[in-house]
């Protein structure tokens, strides 16, 4: 039935023929996927965009409160993300399955969206777009991964990480479109966002090759603790977790740029957009890059940038505009070397059976760590202020990246070197 | 099914979903639909409004809702009739306040890539005299008695640094040096009598006493305050619990504010009260429904706040001693002045 099997049963271990250099093509399966990732995100980035406008000016709810209970929903979207890795490795297509649900809900909350007024039910709603969010994660990025080689699996993250920044940066644009045919038509955004997000689903559903290879002879029913076991995923998963405890959230990276650089308050809602157009730029040919000099140079490379941010804003040499600038483009480029460049290099850590499910562990420590870290940010920041929270996060970073380094040294020695990909020997 | 086929199904359920988000779209956007409804509103035209004096015929200056063009431009009517032709002049603002002469506009501005925010003060010509962007929604405006200070809060999304919540930025403008203050969460906050530091306060609904001095709320940690302010020495105090948008009545005495009541629904918290600054007692305003929004004093008894309604919302009136019923001022109107 679907669009692998009748042509390339193995598409996931023999994808397109390595070719030299950069000419290769990138999966069909991976464009695909980004297309998914690109609709989805014009629809939820649209609501996102008008949501606090629409709470404050046609509902008239105070958007105060709303991360109330944000801590538990990342946790279960966390959990949930795990689960969907997990369902996705029983093989027989269950990765596209698995996605098609996530993504399914996250649609389904969009014309939810038109139904609820009051406060608690957005907040569920919201909710449920999250745990939506948490469940395809994983299966996505096993599917992206099993459609590439090894080698090339940098670039491959990157065109897809790119692709779903498009659709992040155009949403809003859509949405005020519509705002600007329909002046106060929040609900016709919502309507519209409805439309976009269920031919996102579509296109996942009718475009996305769907089984892969048929699960080796029924493999071990894989449970987190054999994950744990994979020595090369246990030390990706900890590299992400640490470093996920030296980086700060973006919302505060923005905060301190406002503050310490003295910006006018109005480029306040500008500066995310700075970040995600260096990301968009520079994700597909540092991914590449990351295939060439080796995944490991490729995270020093993202996370000498983020400290090179961290110590302009500490030392601020000048201020104001030049200076937003050089963080933002920092900030952009940690991103475009580090977020497709882990995802490859924990796709190499684990075996194609468990990659789903392994994919997952290294996101849900990332995340974990990354929560820590704000709740670290936040306390000290509180008693000491901002300059000694970043001075702390920037020593944090250091140490971070050298013990990071370190460990993925084993992880991806040699780019070219995959052992892992390799169905294990039963 | 064939890749082709796919391509095929894919390509009709693309379209079919296009014409209907547009349909959606100009349906929402219609302007006869909006032009039904302008028929039904109070009776406008054109014309100029100045921030007074007007002697003995106050005016009532509002954010006006009647649909069409004029939609959400200041208006003014005389406030003994509050129901005569509305006069409609130039600024359109989401929300407006006005004393002595100085006007306080918060406006959207709307660009091609998205919405943008801007405080304009303006001279009692409704001119304008300086602008500055703002940082997210408006939601809160006021000026001092003097015309002197100014002070506005906006809504900012993704502020906190542990997840996705909003939080307000609460800023205080000096008309006569042009200085503005950023940022009133940085002042020195006494809770209960004791210092109080953290980073998950939220400021906002200024009420100014004089060029000094100032109420407004307060919160962290999951509850508000109403505090005394004080914009010299940059420091807020704490005077009363569950207090949130407070409006200082015209002789100083008393604080009408929205109290979140206990067992009220989620979806409708609030009540509107009256505090006693001198006694600290809370009274019970008559109205029944919940009141989102800073009231306005009237008059040293009389309060002025928006409820829902049909075009977005209209203006209610009841007395600040807990007596009478409350009643229509006007329809579609919003953020309201009194000009005298």
């Amino acid at each position: 039935m679907y669009l692998a099997d009748s042509r390339n049963p193995a598409a996931s271990a023999a994808a397109p023929a390595p070719g030299p250099g950069r000419s290769a093509r990138i999966a069909p399966t991976v464009l695909a996927l980004g297309t998914v990732s690109l609709i989805t995100d014009v629809s939820s980035e649209m609501v996102t965009a008008v949501l606090p406008l629409y709470l404050v000016a046609a509902l008239g709810v105070s958007p105060l409160g709303f991360g109330v209970l944000d801590g538990a929903f990342n946790g279960a979207s966390a959990s949930l993300r795990l689960l969907g890795g997990l369902l996705g490795d029983r093989g027989g297509g269950r990765h596209k399955a698995v996605a098609a649900a996530g993504y399914g809900l996250s649609a389904l909350c969009r014309p939810a969206l038109l139904l609820v007024r009051t406060a608690p039910l957005i907040g569920l709603v919201l909710a449920a777009d999250r745990l939506g969010k948490g469940l395809r994660t994983a299966p996505r990025d096993a599917m992206i991964s099993l459609a590439t080689p090894p080698e090339r699996r940098g670039r491959a993250f990157g065109v897809h990480r790119a692709m779903d920044t498009v659709g992040a940066l155009s949403g809003p644009l859509l949405a005020f479109l519509v705002l600007r045919t329909a002046p106060g038509g929040y609900r016709a955004v919502f309507t519209v966002s409805s439309y976009v997000a269920a031919l996102g689903v579509l296109v996942l559903v009718l475009l996305v090759p769907g089984r892969g290879p048929a699960p080796q002879a029924r493999g071990p029913r894989l449970r987190l603790g054999a994950l744990l076991r994979l020595p090369a995923l246990r030390r990706t998963t900890a590299c992400a977790a640490l470093l996920g405890l030296a980086t700060v959230s973006d919302s505060f990276l923005y905060l301190l740029l406002q503050g310490r650089l003295h910006l006018p308050a109005g480029w306040f809602p500008l500066l995310p957009l700075g970040t995600a157009a260096v990301y968009l730029l520079l994700a597909v040919p540092l991914g590449a890059l990351a295939d060439r000099i080796g995944r490991r140079r490729a995270f020093v490379l993202g996370h000498a940038a983020l400290l090179t941010g961290y110590g302009l804003l500490l030392a601020r040499p000048g201020g104001g505009l030049p200076l937003a600038a050089a963080v933002l483009l920092l900030h952009g480029l940690f991103y475009a070397a580090t977020d497709g460049t882990l995802a490859a290099v924990a796709a190499g850590a684990v075996p194609e059976e468990r990659r789903g499910a392994g994919l997952a562990l290294v996101g849900t420590g990332q995340a974990a760590g990354r929560f820590l870290c704000s709740l670290a940010v936040g306390a000290l920041w509180t008693r000491w202020g901002d300059t000694t929270a970043l001075a702390v996060m920037a020593a944090v970073l250091t140490v971070a990246v050298t013990v990071a380094v370190r460990l993925l040294g084993r992880v991806t020695g040699d780019p070219e070197r995959a052992a892992a990909d390799r169905p294990a020997p039963h | 099914m064939t890749f082709g086929r796919r391509l095929l199904v894919l390509l009709v359920a693309a379209s079919l979903l296009l014409g209907a988000g547009v349909r959606t779209v100009l349906r929402a956007g219609d302007p006869a639909r909006g032009g039904d409804r302008a028929g039904d509103g109070p009776p406008a035209r054109a014309g100029a409004v100045t921030l007074g004096p007007h002697g003995n015929e106050p005016l009532l200056v509002f954010r006006s809702l009647t649909w069409g063009s004029r939609r959400d431009h200041l208006a003014a009517v005389p406030l003994a009739d509050p129901t005569a032709t509305r006069t409609v002049a130039v600024p359109a603002c989401l929300r407006f306040h006005a004393a002595a002469g100085t006007g306080i506009c918060l406006q959207a501005v709307h660009g091609v890539l998205q919405d943008t925010y801007r405080a304009v003060v303006l001279d009692a010509d409704l001119n304008e005299r300086r602008h500055y962007d703002l940082a997210g929604i408006p939601t809160r405006a006021r000026v001092s008695p003097s015309g002197h200070l100014v002070a506005w809060t906006v809504f900012v999304g993704g502020d906190s640094y542990a997840g996705t919540d909003f939080s307000t930025r609460t800023s205080i403008l000096d008309s006569r040096t042009w200085t503005p203050q950023d940022d009133l969460e940085s002042y020195a906050v006494t809770l209960d009598g004791h210092p109080h530091r953290a980073a998950d306060t939220n400021v906002w609904g200024v009420t100014f006493a004089d060029d000094e001095h100032f109420y407004a709320t307060l919160a962290t940690g999951g509850h508000t305050w109403l505090v005394a302010g004080d914009a010299v020495a940059r420091t807020l105090t704490t005077v009363h619990g569950n207090v949130e948008c407070p409006s200082l009545s015209p002789d100083g005495s008393r604080v009408a504010y929205k109290k979140r009541v206990r067992g009220l629904p989620d979806d409708a918290p609030w009540r509107l009260y009256v505090l006693d600054l001198a006694t600290m007692t809370e009274t019970a305003t008559a109205e029944q429904r919940t009141v989102d929004d800073q009231a306005l004093w009237l008059d040293d008894r009389t309060l002025a706040y928006a409820l829902p309604g049909d075009d977005g919302s209209d203006l209610w009136t009841v007395l600040a001693d807990g007596t009478g019923t409350p009643a229509l001022l006007a329809a579609a109107a919003l953020a309201p002045v009194v000009v005298r």
